[in-house]
């Protein structure tokens, strides 16, 4: 342990390896190669994983959504094929009897699934865009940005059924002028007027939607469109540290409960839980960057294993300097350590290389991509845990690799190897 | 200095075995030069790799300077040689990569000497011997005097008790043979033990002392009226 402090230790280390360019050179590509490959492969995963967290972020990642379709068997003196609405009392029941539930938004709409949008005039200029009625918990769970300035549809506007509406971006830039603030400006849906409240950001990924929606308060629409107490479909955040999977099941169960369906119906309730494509798409990623950890770590060994290749041969070469060595009094020991130290030290050079590069490639591919918004891949980074981990890990394979040539030339007589000419 | 009694080797050669030396008694005194004389297979070298410890006895007993050596370990023998013993061999065996200061150094190195301490050493020797200019090149870049002149450095630069120089000229021509002798002459003059293993005439007639052997026994020990060197 004191020699490995010792300065003269490391001018030998260094004069040897100096003094052999080559061979130097040869032995770290090997650990190079591996230690980039590994830094190159689990940034890139890393940033596939953050591309993939992005992609979910516009919504929260547990959220579930629940729509009705018609029944698919007959059930208490009901026909099959019975179409079945969504109820906006099915809430309360729900609210009462799933646990697990964080927020619950029923929504209605006009202009999507097959339905004729509403129609909005502003002057001269109007368009037709699908309609939401919506309560304020949407905002909480699909996590819609509204543009400074603005807000959401809010309790008050629920109680008073106010004619205020939430616009997409790109309503405000079809129906608005390029400097206009459409905020308390008014447009006409269906020929009522409407106070503009609040311009939201479309944000892609995570079920459905375009920037052209507008959002009205719930009641409004219900009044406007004559609907009644029917709901299209919930929007449900679980909560965080529940089964998603579970609380989508026990909603279908207390909907065909409500709704007289057969429970074992499969097609009455329909539903697509975000939670378990999101842990499904993170399963994905976390495979991948184990694959890039097992491919980067045994591209690794196989650099490691090189070095410890490359040293033996240089041994054999260095037979006669080994034995001029220990003549002059190294003892085994000293020999050992010294082939031990080279190769622990040409391993550390070569992976701190190996990571400068891997780290430059990863810079380089996240200058290309930063700007393609819609390819999975954000900000490479490889966590330091796993850079440590490499370095340590170089070090001790080093050592382990160093130990069969340092064996090797410990073995040499010196008188042999000085009769070798 | 050396006290060597009944010393016997032999090697094994697959199933037979080669009794190299059969029964050695030999003593030196310090300051004494010697040539160790004989064909090729009379054992001379295997004798100097004893007393150099790079070989082991198989029978008898050895003793530099009143330590027995005995029970040679590789670590042991290794301070031993580092200690007591300074090597000069016909290839020069300096080490091609490091200049000719470095190779000076390496047994000081070895010691555990300080950096310093070993270059201003070494400085000294390859002065004495004429070196100083030469003290920065490598071994490639010198000549075969000039290399064996090193190696003499580098043998002696830890102050050992005894030189072995295995056919130190063997590689040089006659003229330079003669300038290496004539340092290894001043070298003794000044006190030091040496012992030379060689097969020219000529070379142990430059010693105080020839010890002749053959097929592994002593045949002829004189002492030897020595001829200058140059």
């Amino acid at each position: 342990m004191k020699r490995l402090f010792d300065k003269d230790t490391w001018q030998e280390i260094f004069g040897s390896i100096q003094k052999n360019k080559i061979r130097t050179i040869i032995t770290m590509i090997g650990v190079l190669w591996g230690i980039f490959i590994f830094i190159t492969l689990s940034g890139s995963s890393k940033g596939l994983d953050n591309g993939f967290e992005r992609a979910f972020e516009s919504i929260a990642s547990n959220s579930i959504f629940i729509w009705a379709q018609s029944t698919g068997l007959p059930y208490k003196g009901y026909k099959s094929n019975r179409n079945i609405t969504l109820k906006i009392q099915d809430v309360d029941v729900l609210k009462k009897k799933v646990k697990g539930i964080k927020f619950i938004a029923p929504r209605i709409a006009a202009g999507i699934f097959g339905g004729a949008g509403g129609n909005i005039v502003r002057g001269t200029k109007s368009g037709t865009y699908a309609i939401y009625g919506d309560y304020p918990e949407y905002i909480k769970i699909a996590t819609t940005k509204i543009y400074d300035g603005g807000r959401f549809i809010n309790e008050s506007d629920i109680k008073y059924e106010r004619k205020v509406c939430v616009i997409g971006e790109r309503t405000q830039l079809e129906l608005f002028e390029k400097d206009e603030d459409p905020i308390g400006e008014f447009i006409s849906i269906n020929k009522i007027n409407f106070r503009v409240a609040g311009v939201h950001k479309f944000v892609e990924g995570g079920g459905f939607g375009d920037d052209g929606d507008i959002y009205i308060p719930f009641t409004t629409f219900r009044k406007i469109f004559n609907t009644g107490d029917d709901v299209a479909f919930f929007m449900i955040a679980a909560d965080e540290d529940i089964d998603g999977v579970k609380v989508e099941k026990e909603i279908r169960t207390t909907l065909k409960q409500i709704h007289k369906v057969d429970p074992n119906d499969k097609r009455a309730i329909g539903g697509f839980n975000l939670g378990e494509v999101f842990k499904r798409t993170m399963n994905f990623a976390n495979g991948l960057t184990f694959l890039s950890l097992v491919v980067g770590i045994a591209t690794i060994l196989a650099g490691v294993i090189g070095i410890g290749n490359i040293l033996l041969i240089s041994v054999k070469e260095r037979t006669k300097e080994i034995g001029i060595r220990r003549a002059l009094g190294a003892t085994p020991s000293e020999v050992r350590t010294q082939i031990i130290l080279e190769s622990v030290f040409l391993t550390i050079l070569a992976g701190i290389i190996g990571i400068i590069l891997g780290a430059f490639v990863l810079s380089g591919i996240n200058a290309a991509t930063v700007d393609i918004t819609d390819f999975p891949y954000t900000n490479p980074t490889v966590p330091i845990p796993y850079v440590l981990g490499a370095l340590g890990l170089m070090v001790i394979l080093g050592t382990l690799i160093g130990i069969i040539p340092a064996q090797r030339a410990v073995s040499i007589k010196p008188i042999d190897a000085l009769r070798e000419e | 200095m050396i006290k060597i009694k009944d010393l016997h080797k032999s090697y094994r050669m697959g199933t037979s075995s080669l009794h190299v030396l059969k029964g050695i008694n030999f003593e030196v005194e310090e300051g004494e030069l010697v040539a160790i004389m004989g064909s090729s297979g009379s054992g001379k070298s295997t004798l100097l790799n004893i007393i150099g410890m790079l070989d082991l006895l198989d029978k008898g007993s050895y003793e530099l300077d009143g330590v027995p050596i005995k029970d040679l370990d590789e670590t042991k023998a290794a301070n031993y040689r580092n200690k007591f013993l300074g090597f000069v061999f016909q290839s020069f065996n300096l080490i091609n990569y490091k200049t000719a200061l470095e190779n000076v150094t390496l047994p000081l190195y070895y010691q555990g000497v300080k950096r310093k301490e070993r270059e201003a050493l070494a400085w000294k020797y390859l002065d004495d011997f004429g070196l100083k200019e030469w003290a920065t090149h490598l071994p490639s870049e010198l000549s075969g005097g000039q290399k064996q002149r090193v190696a003499i450095a580098r043998a002696m630069v830890t102050k050992p008790k005894v030189l072995l120089a295995d056919e130190l000229t063997g590689a040089l021509d006659s003229k330079t043979s003669e300038e290496v002798m004539a340092l290894i002459q001043e070298i003794n003059q000044a006190g030091k033990t040496i012992l030379i293993v060689t097969h020219e005439e000529d070379i142990a007639n430059m010693c105080t002392r020839i010890v002749r052997l053959k097929d592994g026994i002593i045949m002829e020990d004189k002492k030897n009226k020595m001829v200058k060197a140059i």
